[in-house]
């Protein structure tokens, strides 16, 4: 199989995400990234479908900081090939992103043959999933997302999508489509740091100059925390006291 | 009554020699045959081991000898089970001295009679060695029938074993070649003294004993039965010999060995190894495959094994005797059927188990306890890291390792956030990072994150703060110290931790480290190279124990009460730090009241080697903690337990919850204590 | 006049879905404000019937073909942007589930129109729109602006209250003829969760169990509590995940939509794909170790405790007040 994982970091939310002084931003001080938990998936998703059936994997990733640990990581992991694609990329919203790797995607040749591009289904930036989507369009390949499970077989794919109410539903499409992956049929696996260290070693990463088109199509016109309204009415006290006044609350309700 | 010579001397093949001549060559042949095979045999052992890695010894030899005398041969490490400890001496000595015997008796015969023509086994001194064997022949026979007695009758739970490397009735087999030696020697001695009835008979007083029996006998029948059961004696004294290295009986020699070739290291500085880990025998070292060989199957770690005494799948014993099983019997064949490939299965197919590996929590009391010193936690660690290699853990304990490698700890807390506890307090604490300060307060991630402990943190730094202590925090410059990583085996990740604490902590001044946390104890001071640029690494009961003594600290009023106190398993049993949280017990004016697994033989909580970060095991009978704590319930008027580790305050805390003693026991750490003292 | 908007209508196996509703609401009010028509898009096969649910909006164009039964985004966005043109519609309005996955950004690709995803509100302003949307886990909004009040609108479910959605009134309706996108992604079929011996959507009291809970082992902590108010069980995703709850338990963006009239969250942190399952229920107690959960902001009553502490008193003080009163 020839299969493409695209990655794209996102901030971590275990700082304290602040507004920048434009009032249109993130503030950039104490911003960490990392993958996002679908781009995880989409890169274990990768592993077992090479593991299962052979084939190779070429994982893509647009410039960021810690981009770099993450493409040694999935190099340490079984990776075969690990591009970074660098640039004027700050601000680099969904499309262009898109428009990025569907670039890259054509000149490796990875457009109208077998190839299987895998991606998250969605992010904290980007609970859309509008990567994949636009991609697809672009390359004129099938999308499907939120994606469970991935079983080729019959010169196609079989891919389970998920839907509310824990239903799940069942396609067909050809192999050379693009895939957002929910979760993986496997949790993300665990690489040594020895392994990723050796991988730093050993092997380089490509790295791809690009030129994104122009910036946002549409700026963010405001951005801002959210007040905390209609907090709950926090009650305190011992776990007795507390566990009284939730009794009264709930008997007040005729709940008990 | 037959005249003899008039001195009392060695009677050289008496009955053999003149009758029965092809007795006598045989039993040289025979001899020299069964000492060939069991040097074979040895050989075999011996090259096993050193199938294994290269691993240095550190010579040291007077410590060495010292130690082989204490332990191998005065069996030291059995005296806390007295039964088991005067059973194995009666066998051994008795064993040794028949041994000795027989060799003196060799020399007389076969050195000193046939090349120099005279006997020293003479006159009185023949005598004192008649008196002496027959003692040792009695005690011989006492020591077996006491272990026959503990082994089938009181049946204690760690002499079941599940593994044998050898063969399943080795340990009868032993038992009873050894019976069987014994009486036939015996009776072939009472047959001889009653036939031939020398005045000194009374000197060998178990064989004359038996002899009165024979007495009545003509001597034709004497002497028949006399070469019958010599023969029978003979037989089984050379068979046991030639096969000692094919059974348990080996241990004599593989015991002594590891014994004597122990690892002198300091027990907290786990040996470096590769960080792919152990997959098949060869992966180990020598020293490490000789003393799988050097298990005796006698179960004292198991039963230490806070593990195995909650129902997880470890028993270190069983897991040391399928190492050996393995060592002895070579691989099998790679599981899927043809093997052809040459593959042999590694250790991880099969042989151990992932929940087996992943169930210790590193606590030495296996270690600490094993009469032959052999190292299971080590062995265990090195298995590990090949799991880590693969991936093979669970999914919490993964997150904690990627929250590790991210933030430095395992919490998965920003790394900007370590020292957000300091900020309640009114003085702040130097930034060590900046300035010079005397001691280095390297606080570790359970005491800066774990809500439940950051007070007693704030405790520990106000006291320090009253007695005028020099000292400041790497403050967001601090990393997890890497203790648990090494045993979880991510060895790459720990590298990567102590090298950035390193960064930091190399730019810094400061003549001593104290921290609260154990594990960080441990591996500040035994696994980064300070480079005896005199560095002291303390903990902080050792500290408060300085300051009360060195009166910088004066408690406001003297605090009454019972309590007991936990000693930590990186604290007491890795680093024999057991006084000084006593002594300030002490002076604060509070009764201590010792649980009966105290010191050494304290009872892991269950954090440790990472098995804080794990999921709880489903279907466990007790958790370490929960046993721990009913402990603590069973000594009776005893409602508060002392402990000193951040992680301890965590894990029992949760147990007095879930074993019902909400509000009967109360878990504190030391420097709570302390601190209330100070409050006038 | 200004171009018109244009929802396209969820509904999952004959059931309009909450989200439909809600679009309905929004849409009315903003179609108002502008002075601009409100039509519903009702795609799918042999889906007529549903129409007369839809009366709040001006007209209901019916799509109607077997091979739209289950659609691909592709299709979808295409019928779309035929549907714009045809009817004048400048603003799509579309749920923000996972079964419309894709077609906002499809058709905002093909229609260069700009795609604001998990809109919390809309309103007008002069002759734009506003859109306020959410990210980072809700730690984060922004507000967009729609020049002319053109663009693509994906709606994240609970932003808007459905029942001001829903009508008595039976809307004008219209087949309409659309030449449809093919699509190699074929729909087989459907997979339904194992069926549970609890159809949690229909207790009226729920404990909710989520990644604070630690271990599967303490599930029957959860149990035991949920007997004794006499309801049942249920978590957020990690919980299912880990297998510790049947799928049918599951509350969330992809689980299940709950509306009890209790719902105690025990160790629930609240992301937004679960808060999308339970925010309207009318009772919510929330307990969480961390003061800055974001379940606190969905949650009537909070407590900042270790759930442990908490659950062996509440169910002391439960059958007391049970054996009291």
């Amino acid at each position: 199989m020839n299969l493409f994982v695209l990655l794209k970091t996102v901030p971590d939310t275990v700082e304290e995400l602040t507004v920048a002084a434009d009032g249109k931003s993130l503030d950039p001080e104490w911003l960490r990234f990392k993958l996002s938990d679908s781009d995880e998936h989409a890169l274990e998703q990768a592993f077992l479908l090479k593991e299962k059936h052979g084939g190779t994997v070429t994982v893509v990733a647009l410039d960021a900081p810690e981009v770099e640990e993450a493409l040694f990581q999935a190099l340490a992991k079984g990776a075969d090939r690990a591009v970074k694609l660098t640039g004027e990329l700050g601000g680099v919203q969904s499309l262009a992103a898109a428009r990025l790797f569907a670039g890259f995607l054509k000149s490796a040749g990875a457009v109208g043959g077998d190839a299987l591009v895998l991606l998250r289904s969605q992010a904290i930036d980007d609970l859309e999933g509008e990567i994949g989507p636009f991609l697809a369009d672009l390359l004129g390949m099938p999308y499907l997302g939120v994606v469970v499970a991935v079983a080729p077989g019959d010169g196609g794919l079989t891919v389970t999508k998920e839907f509310a109410g824990g239903m799940r539903g069942e396609f067909t499409l050809p192999v050379a489509a693009v895939l957002g992956i929910q979760a993986a049929e496997k949790p993300p696996r665990y690489v040594p740091i020895a392994k990723v260290r050796a991988a730093m070693k050993s092997s380089t990463l490509e790295t791809v100059e690009v030129t994104p088109d122009s910036p946002a199509r549409f700026p963010i016109e405001k951005m801002y925390k959210p007040e905390a309204a209609g907090r709950a009415e926090m009650l305190e006290g011992s776990p007795e006291e507390v566990a009284n006044r939730l009794v009264d609350l709930l008997a007040n309700q005729s709940l008990i | 009554m037959t005249g003899g010579p008039a001195e009392p001397i060695r009677p050289i093949f008496w009955n053999i020699h003149e009758n029965y001549p092809w007795a006598e060559v045989s039993q040289y042949v025979l001899g020299s045959l069964a000492a060939l095979l069991f040097l074979w045999g040895v050989y075999r052992h011996f090259a096993r081991w050193r199938t294994g890695k290269p691993e240095a010894i550190l010579p040291a030899w007077p410590v060495r000898i010292r130690a082989f005398i204490q332990f191998a041969l005065l069996q030291g490490r059995l005296a806390s089970d007295r039964y088991a400890l005067t059973m194995h001496l009666a066998i051994f000595l008795g064993m040794c001295a028949l041994f000795i015997g027989t060799a003196l008796a060799t020399v007389d015969l076969d050195v000193t009679h046939l090349f120099f023509g005279f006997q020293f086994l003479r006159g009185d001194f023949y005598l004192g060695f008649k008196l002496v064997l027959d003692l040792f022949a009695a005690v011989l026979l006492v020591g077996l029938g006491l272990a026959f007695w503990r082994r089938y009758a009181l049946k204690p739970e760690r002499l079941k074993t599940l593994t044998h490397p050898t063969f399943p009735l080795d340990s009868f087999y032993l038992l009873a070649i050894l019976f069987l030696i014994g009486t036939t020697g015996l009776i072939t001695e009472a047959l001889r003294l009653a036939a031939s009835q020398p005045p000194w008979a009374g000197w060998s007083p178990v064989g004359n004993l038996l002899a009165a029996a024979f007495r009545p006998l003509p001597e034709p029948a004497l002497r028949a039965a006399h070469i019958g059961v010599w023969s029978v004696h003979g037989l089984l004294a050379f068979g046991f010999i030639a096969l000692v290295p094919q059974s348990k009986a080996f241990h004599m020699v593989s015991s002594s060995v590891s014994i004597f070739l122990r690892n002198l290291g300091a027990v907290g500085a786990l040996p470096a190894g590769d960080p792919a880990g152990v997959a098949t025998m060869r992966d180990f070292t020598w020293r490490q495959l000789l003393q799988f060989d050097a298990c005796t199957w006698c179960g004292r770690c198991q039963e230490q094994c806070p593990a195995y005494a909650s129902g997880m799948p470890l028993s270190p014993k069983d897991l040391v005797l399928k190492l050996d099983q393995r060592l002895i019997r070579g691989a099998k064949p790679a599981s899927g059927g043809n093997g052809a490939a040459g593959a042999a299965a590694t250790l991880h197919d099969g042989t151990v188990g992932t929940a087996e590996l992943w169930a210790c929590t590193t606590c030495r009391a296996c270690e600490e306890v094993c009469p032959v010193f052999i190292e299971q936690p080590r062995a265990i660690v090195d298995l590990r890291r090949y799991l880590v290699s693969q991936g093979t853990m669970d999914k919490t304990a993964q997150d904690a390792l990627n929250h590790l490698n991210r933030y430095g700890n395992s919490f998965g807390k920003s790394d900007r956030m370590r020292a957000k506890w300091t900020q309640p307090l009114v003085t702040k604490i130097k930034d060590a990072r900046m300035e010079p300060v005397e001691y280095l307060w390297f606080t570790g991630d359970y005491a800066s994150y774990d809500p439940r402990v950051e007070d007693i943190t704030r405790k520990t730094a106000e006291l320090f703060q009253l007695a005028g202590l020099d000292f400041g925090l790497l403050y967001e410059g601090e990393r997890n110290a890497g203790n648990d990583l090494r045993r979880v085996g991510e060895e790459g990740l720990f590298e990567v931790l102590r090298d950035k604490n390193l960064q930091v902590l190399e730019k810094a001044q400061f003549k001593h480290i104290v921290t609260t946390d154990p594990h960080t104890y441990n591996t500040l001071k035994h696994e980064y190279p300070w480079n005896g640029n005199g560095v002291t690494v303390l903990h902080h009961t050792e500290v408060l124990d300085r300051l009360l003594e060195e009166r910088r600290l004066t408690p406001k009023k003297r605090l009454t009460g019972r309590v007991t106190y936990h000693d930590p398993c990186y604290l007491g049993r890795y680093n024999g730090v057991y006084d000084p949280p006593r002594r300030v017990l002490a002076r604060l004016g509070l009764e201590l009241v010792e649980m009966p697994r105290n010191r050494d033989r304290s009872y892991c909580c269950g954090a440790g080697g990472g098995r804080i970060w794990m999921e709880d095991v489903p279907g466990i009978k007790e958790r370490p903690a929960e046993s721990r704590i009913r402990e603590v319930a069973g000594l009776g008027g005893v409602s508060t337990l002392v402990v000193s580790c951040p992680k301890d305050i965590a894990m029992f805390r949760d147990a007095v919850k879930t074993t019902d003693n909400e509000g009967k026991i109360v878990v504190k750490d030391l420097a709570e204590f302390v601190w209330e003292a100070m409050q006038g | 006049m200004a171009d018109g908007i244009l929802i396209l209508a969820e509904h999952l196996k004959g059931e309009v879905a909450d989200i439909t509703f809600e679009m309905l609401c929004a849409g009315r009010r903003l179609a108002d404000a502008r002075g601009v028509s409100l039509r519903m898009a009702l795609v799918g096969n042999e889906v007529a019937a549903l129409a007369q649910q839809l009366g709040l909006a001006d007209e209901v164009l019916v799509v109607s073909a077997p091979s739209l039964e289950v659609p691909a985004a592709s299709t979808v966005a295409a019928l779309l942007k035929s549907l714009m043109e045809k009817e004048s519609a400048g603003l799509v309005l579309l749920g923000g589930t996972n079964a419309t996955m894709g077609v906002g950004s499809i058709l905002s690709a093909r229609t260069d129109l700009p795609f604001v995803s998990y809109c919390k509100d809309m309103k007008a302003d002069g002759a734009d729109v506003l859109v306020t949307s959410q990210l980072f886990g809700g730690k984060i909004l922004t507000n967009v602006r729609l020049p002319g009040g053109r663009g693509v609108v994906s709606v994240s479910t609970g932003s808007f209250p459905a029942d001001a959605g829903r009508s008595e009134k039976a809307p004008p309706v219209r087949n309409v003829e659309v030449p449809l996108e093919a699509s190699p992604v074929t729909f087989r079929s459907f997979i339904a969760p194992p069926a549970g011996d609890v159809d949690i959507t229909k207790q009226d009291i729920l404990v909710a169990l989520g990644r604070g809970i630690q271990t599967q082992d303490n599930i029957a902590l959860g149990e035991e509590l949920a007997a004794l108010l006499g309801g049942a069980v249920c978590g957020s995703r990690p919980v299912i995940d880990q297998g510790w709850l049947p799928l049918t338990r599951q509350v969330g963006k992809s689980g299940m939509t709950v509306k009890p009239r209790l719902y105690l969250a025990l160790g629930i942190s609240g992301a937004p794909e679960h808060q999308e399952g339970m925010k309207d229920s009318p009772m919510i107690i929330a307990v969480n170790t961390d003061p800055g959960a974001p379940i606190f902001d969905v949650a009537k009553y909070g407590v900042v405790m270790d759930l442990f502490e908490l659950v062996e008193p509440l169910k002391a003080a439960i059958e007391a007040k049970k054996a009291g009163a």
